[in-house]
C-alpha cells in the first residue's frame, strides 16, 4: 500500500512549533514558527534542584511539552483529536487508518531510537514530536521538524520510538486536526498569548519560575563549586548550557525567536512598541549566549574556581532583571 | 545576534544531517532565519557530556572484564540508561535488575529473559553472553 499525501516539509527550530505549523500549512493556514511559539506561550523559564535527570537537577526554558500545541489550539480554536493506545500494534493500526483517509498525523516519539539522528543528540529524550504523512511498502514518510529534509522510519523503528520508555514515554500517542474553523481571531490569540507569557514570568509565587527562576538559579550556581565540588560542579553547569543550546530546549534560541514573534505581532495587534520590545529580547538572547560562553569555559578546564562562576553567576543576575522589567513593560503595552 | 555573527564552527557534531536555525537580526533590522553547523561553546559541552558518558562505559568494561560486573551493566552504560529504565524496558523490578548487573545474577538469567535484554541492546543473546565482544567494542568518539 503507497500512501503519501502532499505534506509540505519545512525546517523549524524547535520540534513542537515546527509541527504544529507544518500540520496547520497542510489546511492552508499559515502561521510562522515563531508565532506559534508566541500564542502558545512557549517562553518559559523554570530551574528545579529537586526535580533530577541523571542527578543533575532540571533547568528547563519551556514549559512541559504539549502545553504550547495544548495553548494555541484553544486560542485559535482548532480542535485536534488526540489518542494514547496500550497496545503498539494498535496504534500502528489506528496510524494506518489515519494514513488512508490521508490525514498528516502528529505523534509524540523517543529521540534514543530515531535512526536518522546524528548519534551525538541521541539521548533518552521521549518528548520529540514528528509528523507521519504517507508510507510504502518498506517504510512511514516522517517530517521531523528538525530535519532538514524529510525521512523514513522501518515500521519497527517507528513502533520502536512510539514506545520508548522513561519520563515522558510517549505511550504511543498521536494527534491531528479535526475540525479547522474558516476564520479565527489571531489578533485575540496573540494577546492572550502575550499576556500569558508576562503572567507566567512575573508573576508565580515561587521562586524556581519565571524572571525570580533566573536569580534562583544564579545563587545556586555561585555556590556549585563550594558545595559541589569541581566535576560535580561542571557536570551541573554543563546541563544547563544543553537545555539552553540543544536543539528542541531553548534557551537563547527562544529568547530570539521570541523576538521575531513580536516583531510580526507588532503589525498583527496594531502596537508599533513592540518592534522596539523585540530588540530588547534580542539584546536578552546575546546576554544568554554570553552566559553560555562563561559556562562553556566551566566546563572545558574542570579545575577552574570560583572566578568563572562569580561571572556566570552576575550574568544570571542580570538576565533576571532584565526579564522581570521585560516583562512587566511587555505587560501594561498589551493591556 | 545578527545574522553575519552566527557562529559556523564545525567538528561535525551535526553529522551533515541539518543546521541549528537561529532567528537573527538581518541588516535592515528584520528577524530572517539562519543556520548554524555548529557553535564552539556548545559542541564543547556536547562532547563533554559524552566524554562522561564514555567513562562510565570505559569502567564498566574494566569490571566485566574483571568479573565484577554482568555484561548487561557494560550495554546499560552503552546505551546511557540506568537501572531504572532498564526495568521500565524489561518489565522486570529495579532490583531485579540490579541483580542482573553483577555475575552472579545473570548467570541464573533464564534464555527469555537473556532475550528480553538482547533485545533492548540490538544483540543476539550469544553477543550478549559474549565478553570478548565487550574487550573489542569500540568506543563512540
Amino acid at each position: 500500500m503507497n500512501i503519501e499525501m502532499n505534506f509540505e516539509h519545512r525546517q523549524l527550530a524547535h520540534c513542537e512549533n515546527g509541527v504544529v505549523s507544518n500540520l496547520l500549512r497542510y489546511y492552508g493556514i499559515d502561521l510562522s514558527e515563531p508565532m506559534i511559539f508566541g500564542i502558545g506561550s512557549g517562553y518559559f523559564f523554570s530551574h528545579m534542584p529537586f526535580l533530577k535527570v541523571d542527578n543533575i537537577p532540571v533547568t528547563s526554558f519551556r514549559p512541559l511539552p504539549g502545553i504550547i500545541f495544548k495553548r494555541v489550539s484553544k486560542r485559535l480554536g482548532f480542535h485536534f483529536e488526540k489518542h494514547r493506545y496500550r497496545n503498539p500494534y494498535d496504534a500502528m493500526t489506528a496510524l494506518d487508518k489515519n494514513l488512508e483517509q490521508q490525514i498528516p498525523t502528529g505523534m509524540l516519539v523517543g529521540v534514543y531510537h530515531l535512526t536518522y539522528f546524528p548519534t551525538r543528540y541521541r539521548f533518552h529524550f521521549n518528548a520529540h514530536n514528528i509528523v507521519v504523512y504517507g508510507k510504502n511498502d518498506d517504510a512511514y514518510l516522517i517530517s521531523d521538524p528538525i530535519m532538514e529534509n524529510k525521512t523514513t522510519l522501518t515500521r519497527k523503528e517507528l513502533m520502536r520510538v512510539r514506545y520508548a520508555k522513561g519520563t515522558f514515554a510517549p505511550k504511543g500517542h498521536m494527534y491531528w486536526l479535526k475540525n479547522v474553523p474558516d476564520r479565527f481571531d489571531v489578533k485575540g490569540a496573540v494577546m492572550k498569548g502575550i499576556k500569558h507569557t508576562c503572567k507566567d514570568m512575573t508573576t508565580i509565587p515561587v521562586p524556581m519560575f519565571g524572571a525570580k527562576g533566573i536569580k534562583y538559579l544564579s545563587k545556586k550556581f555561585r555556590q556549585y563549586p563550594h558545595k559541589l565540588g569541581a566535576k560535580k560542579a561542571s557536570l551541573f553547569t554543563g546541563q544547563i548550557v544543553r537545555a539552553q543550546e540543544e536543539i528542541g530546549t531553548g534557551g537563547a534560541g527562544f529568547r530570539y525567536m521570541y523576538a521575531a514573534f513580536l516583531q510580526e505581532a507588532a503589525g498583527v495587534i496594531n502596537k508599533p512598541e513592540l518592534k522596539d520590545m523585540s530588540y530588547e529580547m534580542t539584546a536578552i538572547g546575546d546576554k544568554w549566549r554570553e552566559f553560555a560562553v562563561v559556562a562553556g569555559r566551566i566546563v572545558k578546564n574542570r579545575a577552574r574556581e570560583g572566578e568563572d562562576y562569580n561571572r556566570g553567576a552576575d550574568i544570571l543576575l542580570e538576565i533576571s532583571d532584565d526579564e522581570q522589567q521585560f516583562f512587566t513593560r511587555l505587560k501594561k503595552i498589551v493591556s | 545576534m545578527k545574522a553575519k555573527e552566527v557562529p559556523q564552527d564545525d567538528e561535525n557534531i551535526l553529522e551533515g544531517k541539518f543546521k541549528d536555525p537561529i532567528y537573527t537580526l538581518d541588516e535592515n533590522g528584520n528577524y530572517t532565519t539562519s543556520y548554524s553547523v555548529g557553535w564552539d561553546v556548545k559542541n564543547a559541552v556536547l562532547k563533554n557530556a559524552w566524554s562522561v558518558i564514555n567513562e562510565k562505559m570505559e569502567q564498566a568494561r574494566q569490571e566485566v572484564l574483571n568479573g565484577k560486573a554482568s555484561p548487561i551493566k557494560y550495554y546499560m552504560e552503552k546505551t546511557i540508561m540506568d537501572a531504572s529504565l532498564l526495568a521500565k524496558y524489561t518489565g522486570f523490578w529495579k532490583w531485579a535488575v540490579k541483580k542482573h548487573l553483577k555475575p552472579k545474577g545473570f548467570n541464573k538469567l533464564s534464555t527469555e529473559a537473556l532475550q528480553k535484554y538482547a533485545d533492548i541492546f540490538d544483540l543476539t543473546v550469544e553477543e550478549l553472553k559474549d565478553i570478548d565482544k565487550i574487550k573489542n567494542d569500540k568506543t563512540e568518539e
